[in-house]
């Protein structure tokens, strides 16, 4: 029994925290929300550059060959400077699929998103997609089938999100475009792999912004003062934070088991997600209350950074799958099957 | 990251659970609060002492079995999974003997561990005062000097002292310099309370039970042995009990991994588990369980490689206590217009267990520092917001 990272994941961490700090400060974040496009090639490209993108590919494959539990601190990394990028989609989860399926094309298009050349875009069931204007395909989970469909037979619509920096579209193709990676059961399988795997990824982004969120907290508190003391040595603001710590510090060791258990394929996987994407959802969005509280009128303000991470915050926590819908998958581990099905 | 015991530990594990399968009384014990439940508690500790099950992490020659924190922890969920009955010894073994480990003399630990790990010797707390409880460097029970017979007299008053009106041992902390800074000045002693000059006083609890009690001190002689660290640093060393007491030792994850295990059983029973609300409410309360499980083993993770949890150890009391409320409230909803009936009412279900629980639940967020002051120690400590 170890329940802690190695030496090497923790220094890793360490090292894309330094690279996105400097590379992704919130001026970086507020520039996605004015331009056309969120996307940046020399951010992407860094990334990929460390091994980051293509983190889970087999080194075949131009990748590292490393799993979801070297991944999930650097995932944390990218929610604390609300990275404008589909790492979760293209890292986290087109990745791994890629790797998993037989077809040919796949294995172009995984060998081409590894090294940072190609962006994969991903839709389940028709959902909204993330950064699809900036894609080179789009992986189209659908009912029993997957599909890849090049972006040039996609047609968009914006779909602005609070959240200016996270570009969303509808997204439509012909079927003709399509070409099918698995169908029937496999696809089945593989589907719910895939959605697990985006929300521990979604989870981890969720703790690193909370984190985040305290910290600027815990900073402003110490400088802004009232009554002739920094508001932060009053007792009502302290106690907004420690249960604000409380709700993170507990929430991360679940997702942190999460991807464990899908790391190694466990039979639990599901359920572990389900319990960290919950836990992630509902603490993020308490520090985020707590952080707009402690500093009052100014997070009220779009001119103030706070408000970039708190929508971030709002957006993710229901994205794929909020704290209610997850824990209604693991009621039906603890509890048995949901009587309304 | 490696989340799978041993093959020893899970030897460990099969060997607990087949001796308290076979051990624990089908019938529970009446409250160990109460004077008769007590002694039938200290009865069921016998056997565990006489099984090597009652310090499991003690060295062998006090009675334990050199079980590592892994091996404490998998002890602490067979057991609340099996429904054993509580710990009465639990102020002693829990929150005395960590104290004594690390500041006891040699002489001290020999006379003092083996009886405790027996049941032989029964210790309560005596830290809080009338007015002395959150602020506990308030306290004014005092502690003279006697030369001539080499030691203490003390004089004073303790109170809310869990089962004190049961036990033969109290350790707490006295003002011994009255010239000195609140914090300073105060010695750790161990009171025998059969000594000419004490008297306890059982006040009944929120509960109904005599668990608690007054404890007053008049010119008591304590003894040079029974001083416990250095004289005037008894803060220093009661600090490394409440340590203990806020952290895992106190509550371990296994009393909470099996009471939302008991609250599914009981929404199946109820129904509940066909309700949405209920489903969403109880696995909230399921998922918070296991959060505190893997917290704990993170924990665990530190200390066996070497860091300190300090202040943090606040962070796990915040979410035990607050946990174990929300629980015993989701029971009593579950358990609507029956949640009133008193243990020995006949349709009462679970023998009243949960209104009974949901009481004792409410006593977490008070004692071992009430979690408001958890809350500062968190602000302050781990975040380093400003003391004023």
């Amino acid at each position: 029994m170890r329940f802690a990272f190695t030496e090497d994941q923790l220094l890793f961490r360490d090292a894309v925290r330094e690279l996105l700090v400097k590379e992704c400060p919130p001026e970086h974040v507020r520039a996605a929300w004015d331009n056309d496009r969120s996307h940046s090639p020399e951010i992407w490209a860094a990334l990929a550059g460390m091994g980051v993108v293509g983190l889970t590919a087999p080194e075949s494959a131009g990748g590292m060959g490393l799993g979801e539990l070297d991944l999930v601190l650097l995932l944390e990394e990218t929610g604390r400077v609300a990275l404008p990028e589909p790492l979760v989609e293209t890292g986290a989860v087109a990745i791994p699929l890629l790797g998993e399926v037989e077809a040919d094309v796949a294995a172009v298009w995984l060998a081409r998103a590894a090294a940072g050349d190609a962006i994969v875009a991903t839709s389940f069931d028709n959902s909204l997609v993330l950064d699809a204007d900036v894609c080179d395909v789009l992986l189209a989970f659908e009912r029993n089938r997957i599909a890849l469909v090049d972006a040039r037979h996609i047609d968009l619509e914006r779909q602005a999100s609070i959240d200016g920096a996270r570009h969303l579209f509808e997204a439509r193709w012909a079927a003709k475009d399509a070409s099918v990676l698995a169908d029937g059961a496999t696809a089945g399988e593989l589907t719910s792999r895939a959605f697990d795997r985006g929300a521990l990824g979604t989870a981890a982004q969720l703790i690193g912004l909370a984190e985040r969120l305290l910290a600027v907290t815990v900073e402003y508190v110490q400088e802004r003062e009232q009554f002739g003391a920094p508001i932060g040595s009053f007792q009502a603001i302290k106690h907004h934070l420690a249960d604000a710590l409380l709700a993170v510090e507990f929430a991360k060791p679940l997702v942190h088991r999460a991807a464990y258990s899908v790391a190694f394929h466990l039979a639990t996987s599901s359920r572990d997600v389900s319990m960290a994407k919950a836990a992630a959802s509902d603490a993020s969005l308490t520090v985020a209350r707590h952080a707009l509280q402690c500093h009052g009128a100014i997070a009220y303000t779009v001119e103030y950074d706070l408000h970039m991470w708190m929508k971030r915050v709002w957006a993710l926590a229901g994205a794929w799958g909020d704290a209610p819908w997850h824990r209604r998958r693991v009621a039906e581990r603890v509890l048995g099957p949901d009587p309304a099905d | 990251m490696d989340l799978t015991w041993s093959r020893a530990e899970q030897a460990f594990r099969d060997e607990c659970r087949t001796w308290l399968v076979e051990h624990v009384p089908t019938e529970p014990l009446p409250s160990g609060d109460t004077r008769d439940g007590f002694f039938q508690h200290v009865e069921w500790e016998k056997q565990l002492f006489d099984a090597r099950w009652s310090v499991v992490s003690w060295p062998r020659e006090y009675g334990g079995r050199d079980a590592s924190l892994w091996e404490w922890l998998i002890f602490e969920e067979e057991y609340y999974r099996a429904g054993a009955p509580q710990r009465v010894t639990q102020n002693g073994i829990f929150l005395l003997a960590p104290t004594l480990f690390e500041f006891g003399s040699h002489e001290q630990k020999e006379r003092f561990l083996p009886r405790m790990a027996a049941a032989d010797d029964l210790w309560c707390q005596g830290w809080s005062e009338p007015n002395a409880g959150s602020d506990l460097a308030g306290i004014k029970s005092r502690a003279w000097r006697d030369d001539e017979f080499g030691g203490w007299r003390v004089t004073g008053q303790k109170t809310w002292t869990t089962r004190g009106a049961f036990c033969n041992w109290l350790f707490g902390l006295f003002r011994t310099d009255l010239e000195a800074e609140r914090h300073r000045g105060l010695t750790y002693l161990l009171v025998p309370l059969d000594a000419p000059g004490v008297t306890v006083r059982g006040v009944g609890r929120l509960d109904g039970d005599e668990g608690f009690a007054e404890v007053f001190f008049e010119d008591v002689f304590v003894p040079d042995d029974c001083v416990l660290g250095d004289t005037n640093q008894g803060w220093g060393v009661a600090m490394a009990t409440t340590s203990s007491e806020r952290g895992l030792t106190l509550r371990s994850p296994g009393r909470f991994t099996a009471v939302v295990d008991r609250l599914v059983d009981l929404a199946r029973r109820t129904g509940a588990d066909r309700d949405p609300r209920w489903r969403d409410a109880i696995t909230k309360a399921w998922i918070d369980a296991e959060a505190y499980r893997l917290y704990t083993l993170a924990d665990v993770t530190s200390l066996v490689e070497g860091q300190s949890p300090g202040a943090r150890s606040s962070l796990n009391k915040l979410w035990w206590s607050e946990l174990d409320v929300r629980i015993h409230e989701l029971a009593l909803e579950l358990l609507g217009p029956m949640a009133e009936l008193a243990p020995h009412a006949g349709r009462a279900v679970d023998r009243g267990a949960w209104m009974k629980g949901f009481q004792f639940a409410l006593a977490g967020p008070i004692y071992a520092g009430t979690n408001e002051i958890q809350r500062n120690v968190v602000a302050e400590r781990v975040l380093g917001l400003p003391r004023k």
